[in-house]
């Protein structure tokens, strides 16, 4: 075979990856996405291998639940086929290898920078002058927005193409926020000192990519963790998107200037992350996770506390959804605003909420399901209008069926098990991968070893690297006002995707 | 419009009252304090992540601490940290905790540039510059306006231009990427202003001070007026530290006596 089957969290011998030519390689991975809109690319990345880049490919089978891995070595100085020029959803994978190694790609639309990384190959290139795309033309005009926005948020540059008030084009130029992570995951040696990485990755999914560190790392070390760190990390993962969806109602109705409801989405936010800092000591649950511990026990004290907390939260959440769900004027601004069709969250390869929302049925917790996923039958919530309203809707459900949930898991409180389990020294020449549904959708981590069982790779792939670009084709055609609920819609990360 | 009326009427007042005297729930990692008790202080130095752990006497440096609280879960009777969530001060030495000296972490209103006090007393705008952060602070900062915690009661509220601004709040490490913006708009709030730095990133870089990706050289060319350390920093926190720089809370005591 010319690829290798692996499992979510399964390690395996770097060399039993299969090393292909480039044109099998191709042909192999084009193929496997190809019409078959089950599958998608998760991670595709090169790395340095003596005096080659070592290229690895990772396709995720929804169907059969397996992650099939393939590989190339490539010359540094060379020329090779796009992926991109038969399927869109390699494009963003294939420009960050640009960036990174400088291996041209023929037929690729335009690889342009991705974030500047410190260690680019192109150094010339600098963030100050991104080639972007122009249209000439008396009737239109460019506005430009950015690094730093009106609002307390995350810098980033938008450049909109607009007829008017209509908006043609916007390209989204990103980079600002790069901070070298996966360099600091080789260079950083201690363990706690990884997981505190895993937590800066981005601070509104601490939980998320500490989770997949975890699970990574202890597959790597041969770990298996027990039932009461499963169901810490279970209960936080869910608890998170619940805390995370009621802030983001929240910020879509200050941008459609309904106060109420942007005042209690934001206040019944609260109990929520006042809770995380109850159980671990800090409202964004960092500290809480870590690999081969559960250091913070689940009482039943919390659990109690928990569903307290829930049942003061569920009539106030649903009186305020149900209100800002009938109001015309409020229906008036979310729906048929930003759609992205079907058909484009499946060419660029839109991973979590972002292809819920289209109806495309990608979750991780039932595709790949990890820890106590299996036990709960998840069953994804899909709507079927690509618009901001469907994106609304989708998070108002999420709330009502993580609360669930987590009243389902708090009837069987597992035994306290673990006693601070010390982890090995990770196994050498390894590879493992290890994929995660946070509250944006999915989480992907894989880390290589050497001889000697150190890293000389980390991978981290934030759901925000295949969204962005649905966030800009979901503006086409609409008004430039309409902008900012659009993007509030999709809340994605900047430094998640800039690393 | 009546079911607005009930939804408000339900909502009640959410406001915290005294945002200097409220308990904060639960466990959290405020002020460390430093026992005398004897331990193997090499092996306490080498666990800390951010190297925010001095020996000979034993300090905690809250401008390079995480707050992830291994150094208290390893060594309980020598590091406890308490509830106290003012910690936020305009003297960089302030931060470090040394072993056996327990007092709060205070403003210097000796320090304090003179013109901030009678000029920001009663308004302060701020534009917040987000250069490299995680988006943790920047939550916390918005979490500060809501209707819970509720800065704008207090004059203090953040602006969408520089222009309109008195002094910036910087978090995040201060990537490459981003020094050249964050010049620019430091560049454009009119005189007099402050700086403002936010979380453990901003403060000293954290994990990421020794990262080829980030350029401090921004705050080796301007004074910093007041540090607001956590990662995040609590909304408290940072409520109370900008009331402590602007001297506002002897101006609310004035109003509302005690």
């Amino acid at each position: 075979m010319n690829y290798i089957r692996i499992t979510n969290h399964q390690t395996i011998p770097v060399s039993d990856i299969p090393e292909l030519d480039y044109n099998s390689f191709f042909e192999l991975n084009t193929g496997f996405i190809f019409d078959h809109p089950d599958r998608h690319c998760v991670n595709y990345f090169g790395y340095h291998e003596d005096n080659h880049i070592k290229l690895i490919c990772c396709i995720a089978d929804d169907e059969t639940h397996e992650i099939y891995v393939s590989s190339c070595s490539t010359a540094i100085q060379t020329r090779l086929q796009a992926f991109t020029s038969k399927l869109l959803c390699f494009e963003k994978f294939e420009r960050e290898i640009h960036e990174n190694f400088g291996i041209d790609f023929i037929d690729h639309p335009w690889l342009k920078p991705v974030r500047y990384a410190f260690n680019r190959a192109d150094k010339t290139k600098t963030i100050a002058n991104y080639p972007f795309f122009k249209i000439e033309g008396e009737e239109l005009h460019e506005v430009g927005v950015g690094p730093i926005h009106a609002g307390v948020i995350e810098p980033g540059h938008f450049r909109f193409i607009c007829n008017g008030e209509q908006i043609l084009h916007l390209e989204i130029q990103l980079g600002y926020q790069h901070r070298g992570i996966e360099s600091l995951f080789l260079t950083k040696k201690s363990m706690l000192q990884r997981a505190t990485l895993a937590e800066n990755i981005t601070g509104d999914t601490v939980v998320g990519h500490t989770t997949a560190f975890s699970y990574l790392w202890e597959s790597l070390c041969g770990y298996q963790a027990s039932r009461d760190v499963h169901f810490s990390r279970t209960l936080a993962l869910e608890m998170e998107r619940m805390a995370i969806h009621t802030g983001d109602l929240s910020a879509v109705c200050a941008d459609i200037a309904y106060q109420l409801g942007s005042s209690v989405y934001g206040r019944l936010r609260t109990p929520l992350i006042n809770f995380m800092q109850e159980w671990g000591g800090n409202r964004l649950s960092k500290g809480l996770i870590r690999p081969g511990r559960d250091q913070f026990p689940f009482t039943s004290g919390l659990a109690e506390r928990l569903k307290n907390i829930f049942d003061a939260f569920e009539p106030d959440f649903n009186e305020i959804s149900d209100e800002l769900l009938k109001l015309p004027s409020v229906l008036s601004r979310l729906e048929r605003t930003g759609v992205v069709t079907p058909a484009d969250v499946q060419e660029i390869g839109a991973v979590g909420m972002t292809a819920r929302m289209a109806g495309i049925n990608r979750d991780i917790r039932t595709s790949h399901p990890y820890s106590l996923y299996p036990e709960l039958n998840h069953e994804p919530i899909l709507k079927h209008h690509g618009d901001v309203y469907s994106r609304v809707l989708i998070r108002r459900q999420e709330v009502n069926q993580s609360m669930a949930y987590l009243r389902k898991l708090m009837n069987k409180l597992p035994e306290q098990t673990t006693t601070n389990t010390e982890l090995g020294k990770p196994k050498a020449n390894s590879f493992t991968l290890s994929m995660i549904e946070g509250w944006r959708g999915e989480i992907c981590h894989c880390a290589i070893t050497n001889e000697k069982g150190d890293l000389v790779l980390y991978k981290i792939k934030d759901p925000s690297f295949h969204n962005w670009l649905a966030l800009a084709l979901s503006v086409r055609n609409n008004e430039i006002s309409d902008f900012p609920i659009c993007n509030k819609s999709f809340n994605l990360s900047y430094s998640g995707h800039d690393l | 419009m009546f079911d607005n009326l009930k939804i408000v009427f339900h909502q009640g007042k959410q406001f915290i009252p005294d945002v200097a005297t409220a308990k904060v729930p639960g466990i959290f990692r405020g002020r460390p304090i430093i026992s005398g008790v004897q331990v193997n202080e090499a092996e306490l130095q080498g666990l800390c992540p951010a190297n925010a752990i001095a020996t000979k006497p034993v300090s905690i440096d809250l401008g390079k601490c995480t707050f992830c609280g291994e150094c208290a879960l390893r060594f309980p009777d020598k590091i406890t940290f308490t509830t106290d969530y003012k910690i936020s001060t305009n003297e960089r030495e302030h931060l470090i905790i040394k072993e056996g000296v327990e007092k709060p972490v205070e403003v210097n209103p000796k320090t304090v540039r003179r013109e901030i006090h009678r000029i920001f007393g009663r308004s302060l705008k701020l534009r917040q510059v987000s250069a490299g952060g995680d988006n943790s602070c920047e939550w916390e900062l918005n979490a500060a306006n809501n209707v819970q915690f509720d800065m704008g009661r207090f004059g203090i509220e953040f602006v969408a231009s520089p222009r309109h601004a008195d002094g910036i709040v910087i978090t995040g490490p201060i990537t490459e990427n981003m020094a050249e913006p964050l010049r620019i708009a430091y560049d454009a709030v009119p005189d007099p202003k402050i700086i403002v730095l936010v979380g453990t990133d901003a403060i000293s870089g954290g994990l990421f001070a020794d990262s080829p990706a980030i350029d401090r050289g921004f705050l080796d060319q301007y004074p910093v007026d007041l540090y607001i350390p956590g990662n995040p920093a609590h909304p408290l926190t940072i409520i109370n530290g900008l009331l402590d720089l602007t001297r506002k809370k002897e101006l609310i005591r004035l109003i509302h006596p005690v």
